[in-house]
């Protein structure tokens, strides 16, 4: 995760670099035993608020734990327990093919803004395209567009064109709410891939497509890893679109079928709402651990504005 | 570095030797994407223009055969109470629990991660990016449990049988959002800390000031641009959700934690007003246009100084 270059504890002995607060309130001498004492206190101060902060983060979460694992789970903390019967109850309130059903919204949602994207953001770098920079704007303007604005538009359209109430056509929209966002970040991995490789593959003869998937995709698949997974996370957890375009109960995705696991019986069952959450969420969870290697460099947005 | 740190020197670097010719074979790639983009978001945007002024129904006979109606939804919106309190929760919503809470937590914990432990450094973030990992559904169902009458967080407030998601419901969905979107803050800022330069700092401290002036006179202002990014990508991304206050509280009660977008859905699919719902998510795109061109009129010195 955010793993790189903190200076963590400074080696004692050196100068509280980055340590904050040097007051040096005793000049001279006892330098190197007094900075010692008072820079491993400085990190003890931050330890303790930070993990005071942790801690209210925790509590939530390990709510959902216990109360999965506890069969008599309530809204409150329940008692640590190890009982896999609230897991049983959400396979039999559906949670198996609500997630069967995310798996294939997701996949095939994140396959094609995966490959459209890969293919426009290719051209988008590489090539003479009429109109480019008010292209690639208005593709960053998507990127910000509230997909609720897209909802009855979209929904009418399906209307007439008879594409409601199936998974394949809400994949696409899931897709395409998706693609700006993969095209902006495809292409600037390109951009970084020097043009060597490709023109030595055209001086050899390779056709333009040949050259795509053998020479670029392979240098740049960390960048098509986190779009793709990046796609499969958003789409994974979209609740409003296929809400309201599939309503065919055999299509229910996960975020779907906990919404109505929570209002279907008047009362609500904590414990096998709980371990269907940990179920819903452990794809998700696993796939962002994979993709947090590349991820952690994702958030410097900053380097291209600061001059 | 990361790879993306570095993108726009490299763009400035290959767009010089672009070569000016149509390479008519290869733009032919940009149909898929452009036949999606086209497809499912420029027309519907032109839709939803036409759709906002007309006064189609989801169902009855209006659903069929609706008409231009001019601005009469846009007269109905201005009078109608219901949708000014659904902008002002809107903007309580935005504010408390996106651009402030959780800027400065995130921000908060950026900063002691640069100087705490290791260990807790590292445990405290996999929790807080744990949170935030979770589908959006998840939250919303475990902070309805964490409030409910007998839940986690009734317990700590002393009355257990203090049914918080109907006695300060705004408040509740503002610090379920903050708890699920502070890692985004915390990934963005201190991955800003981390390009902050060290002589800066150095330099005043050389000077005696302490950690506190120095972090407001030297290490905010340099972050200056990730902090209004990071609240521009927060607001965007507040000011459209529906699943986590849909799924809480639908809105509820009495509409009181009705954001904009359960406002629309509420219009539009549960009181059949397709046309009226429209016209709501118009101005939720005005707002949300009106907000962001705030946001880039105050990056525009850091844009002017990075040209030059």
């Amino acid at each position: 995760m955010t793993s790189t270059s903190h200076p963590g504890l400074p080696a004692a002995g050196l100068p509280a670099k980055g340590t904050g607060a040097a007051d040096t309130s005793e000049p001279g001498g006892g330098e190197s035993a007094g900075r010692q004492w008072q820079t491993r206190w400085q990190g003890v101060l931050p330890s303790v608020i930070m993990a005071v902060i942790g801690l209210a983060f925790l509590l939530p979460l390990l709510w959902l734990i216990l109360a999965a694992f506890n069969p008599h789970a309530t809204s409150g903390v329940s008692a640590p327990a190890f009982s896999i019967a609230n897991f049983r109850a959400a396979f039999a309130a559906g949670a198996g093919s609500a997630i069967n059903n995310s798996l294939y919204l997701a996949g095939v949602s994140t396959i094609v803004a995966t490959a459209v994207s890969t293919l426009a953001g290719y051209v988008l770098s590489r090539h003479h395209v009429p109109l480019k920079g008010p292209i690639l704007v208005g593709v960053i303007f998507l990127t910000g567009l509230p997909v609720t604005l897209l909802l009855i538009p979209i929904y009418q359209m399906f209307v007439k064109v008879n594409w409601l109430n199936s998974p394949f056509y809400t994949s696409l929209v899931l897709a395409a709410t998706s693609v700006p966002f993969a095209i902006w970040l495809l292409k600037n991995f390109i951009d970084q891939v020097p043009r060597d490789f490709e023109e030595a593959a055209a001086v050899e003869g390779a056709g333009q497509l040949r050259i795509l998937i053998r020479v670029v995709v392979p240098l740049i698949m960390p960048g098509i890893l986190v779009s793709a997974i990046l796609t499969f996370i958003n789409s994974w957890g979209a609740f409003l679109i296929p809400l309201v375009l599939d309503s065919n109960p055999n299509d229910t995705p996960g975020a779907v079928g906990i919404y109505e696991f929570i209002t279907a019986n008047g009362q609500v069952q904590f414990g096998p709402l709980a371990a269907y959450g940990i179920l819903f969420s452990v794809p998700v969870i696993i796939m962002y651990i994979i993709s947090s290697r590349w991820l952690s460099g994702g958030f410097s947005f900053a380097g291209g504005i600061r001059g | 570095m990361a790879p993306l740190t570095d993108a726009p020197a490299v763009v400035a670097a290959t767009e010089i030797d672009d070569s000016p010719r149509l390479q008519l074979a290869t733009v032919g790639w940009l149909i898929p994407a452009a036949a999606l983009l086209i497809g499912l978001f420029l027309v519907p945007i032109g839709y939803a223009i036409y759709l906002g002024f007309t006064n189609l129904e989801l169902l009855g006979p209006t659903a069929q055969n609706y008409s231009f109606t001019g601005l009469a939804n846009v007269q109905r919106m201005i009078h109608d109470p219901v949708f000014w309190s659904s902008v002002k929760i809107t903007l309580v919503f935005v504010v408390g629990s996106g651009i402030v809470a959780q800027t400065i937590l995130g921000l908060a914990l950026a900063l002691l991660g640069q100087r705490a432990h290791f260990s807790v450094r590292a445990s405290v973030g996999s929790v807080v990016v744990l949170a935030w990992v979770l589908p959006e559904i998840c939250v919303a169902f475990i902070w309805y449990a964490f409030s409910q009458a007998g839940g986690t967080l009734s317990l700590l407030t002393g009355n257990k049988n203090n049914d918080l998601l109907s006695t300060v419901p705004l408040l509740i969905v503002c610090v379920a959002n903050a708890w699920r979107g502070t890692a985004f803050s915390m990934l963005v800022l201190s991955a800003g800390l981390r390009n902050v330069p060290q002589e800066a700092d150095e330099a005043a401290q050389l000077e005696g000031a302490s950690y506190w002036k120095r972090l407001l006179r030297v290490t905010l202002p340099i972050m200056r641009p990730t902090l209004m990014i990071n609240m521009l990508l927060i607001t965007l991304g507040t000011i459209s959700d529906f699943t986590l206050i849909f799924a809480m509280t639908q809105g509820g009660p009495g509409n009181q934690t009705a954001i904009l977008p359960v406002y629309m859905y509420i219009e539009a699919f549960q009181f059949n007003a397709l046309g009226y719902g429209t016209t709501i998510a118009l101005a939720l795109m005005v707002i949300g246009a009106l907000l962001s061109v705030f946001y880039i009129r105050q990056l525009r010195p850091e844009l002017r100084r990075a040209r030059s």
